[in-house]
């Protein structure tokens, strides 16, 4: 079986993680959703490091970002689909 | 419903199961590290547990000493156990606590006999002690009589999707089969508080679920905090590894209980459970050392540590298994990794099949398999300390 290069938790997320090390920018990516084992592609707009997320669809300051079918924080600045999501763009809603 | 499998441990004077033999040498306060580091140096076959508390404690903190102190003397981990204090008042009464367990148990105190002579007898103790642990044999026992901890640390976006959930489905398959489990953590659960406690048995546990966190959050977080918690909380490691904030970090921890199984009891630091087999969870530290060594005080022989970008943990008296999903940290840092569970995130093996290769582990280490941690001489005994001395 192919390995894919995105994974995602739940058919509701907004984002997914990178598994594989040295992904490059430009990649046509394999994604499967964990839950159902459903699969579709995307192509990485950056160089992703293994572990990080990126967007699955454009997202806007003050969207709240799915994972787990859960609510992990919102969109402190503007993400477009198959960008990186981290502490740049994403910040917590507790502490 | 039992599982039917077996493996061999030591059955200690109280019933319980044990996976190691230990004769331990417990300092009650710090200024006894010395004469119990030197007894260990003495006598080969013994473990010198130096910590950097003990004195000038009070209230619930001193509770927590005391249940700490004691707990690890009782772990079934340990054969027998020597006792150094400063003073025979609080030697005595951990000594009086292990002694509860049937196990044998000396005391020693150095004021008005010095170091020396203290180290002396009690040398002569811990060799006696040696004599009578070596003598134990391994006897057959059920799998599920083992207590199995869990804690996650330098976590990343793997965990939840892998390590955590290998755990899960290991607790789901053992739990019922009449498994003690035991997970912790309460500032790492913020974020997934609602799950957390959607998983408490009853009414009454659930409850005392949020109380113990939201107490948590006002006393230590919303009491003590100068920032947003955002360097702490995901810690640096955490963020290297993609994970951005607490709400995403406790979602993928809390993968760790599984899927079918409810917790039954809140526990305090360091408190042995006692409403029988099943899931546990115990207001503890998210900090690795401090969460492990409550957790063997609480009783728990073996412990499962899930971890993304690789920690390094171990305790003196439990052994901790590391279980990782990382295929970088697998490629880095294999010495620390006692299972690989890197296929679940190529799609190349299911949750199901990592459950199983963790449970086989699990026999393993506890037949007598030495973990990374125990081979690599990782042996953090840190004591959670409340507050301040008086």
């Amino acid at each position: 079986m192919t390995i894919p290069q995105l994974l995602v938790h739940d058919p509701k997320d907004n984002v997914g993680v990178v598994v594989v090390e040295g992904l490059e920018a430009g990649t046509d990516m394999l994604c499967v959703v964990t839950h159902d084992n459903s699969d579709f592609r995307l192509t990485a707009k950056a160089a992703v490091p293994i572990g990080h997320k990126v967007a699955l669809r454009d997202l806007k300051a003050g969207d709240t970002v799915i994972k787990y079918g859960q609510d992990i924080g919102r969109i402190v600045a503007d993400v477009g689909r198959g960008e990186h999501v981290h502490v740049h763009n994403l910040k917590t809603k507790r502490w | 419903m039992s599982t039917g499998k077996k493996i061999w441990a030591y059955r200690r004077e109280n019933g319980r199961v044990g996976i190691r033999n230990h004769v331990a040498i417990l300092p009650v306060d710090d200024i006894s590290n010395a004469a119990c580091v030197a007894v260990a140096n003495n006598i080969q076959g013994t473990l010198a547990l130096p910590h950097a508390y003990g004195r000038l404690q009070f209230g619930a903190d001193l509770d927590l000493h005391f249940r700490t102190m004691i707990g690890t003397g009782a772990n079934p981990n340990v054969a027998a156990c020597v006792v150094i204090g400063i003073e025979p008042g609080w030697t005595q009464k951990i000594v009086d606590g292990i002694a509860a367990t049937g196990k044998p148990v000396a005391g020693f105190w150095i004021e008005g006999n010095g170091d020396i002579a203290t180290v002396a007898a009690a040398s002569r103790k811990a060799k006696e002690f040696v004599h009578y642990a070596t003598e134990q044999v391994r006897v057959p026992c059920d799998l599920e009589e083992l207590w199995i901890a869990a804690k996650c640390g330098e976590s990343d976006t793997t965990t939840g999707l892998a390590s955590c959930p290998t755990v899960g489905n290991m607790y789901d398959k053992l739990v019922p089969a009449g498994l003690y489990g035991c997970f912790g953590e309460t500032s790492e659960l913020t974020g997934a508080e609602h799950l957390a406690a959607a998983r408490a048995a009853t009414p009454e546990v659930r409850a005392k679920f949020m109380k113990t966190w939201q107490a948590y959050q006002d006393d230590v977080i919303e009491a003590h905090k100068t920032s947003d918690l955002s360097d702490s909380q995901p810690t640096k490691g955490n963020i290297a590894g993609g994970l951005t904030t607490i709400e995403e970090k406790a979602l993928g921890n809390l993968e760790k209980i599984g899927k079918k199984i409810s917790f039954i009891d809140v526990l305090e630091p360091a408190e042995a459970p006692a409403r029988g087999p099943g899931l546990y969870f115990m207001d503890t530290s998210s900090a690795a050392a401090e969460c492990c060594t409550l957790q063997a005080a609480a009783g728990y022989v073996l412990h499962i540590f899930p971890t993304g970008q690789g920690n390094v943990i171990g305790n003196p008296i439990m052994p901790v298994i590391k279980v990782t999903g990382n295929p970088r940290t697998v490629r880095l840092m294999s010495e620390h990794v006692d299972v690989d569970v890197s296929g679940v995130v190529r799609r190349e093996m299911t949750i199901d099949q990592a459950g199983d290769a963790l449970i086989d582990m699990i026999m393993r280490t506890a037949n007598g398999r030495h973990t990374a941690a125990e081979a690599l001489g990782h042996q953090e005994f840190v004591m959670t300390k409340l507050y301040r001395s008086a």
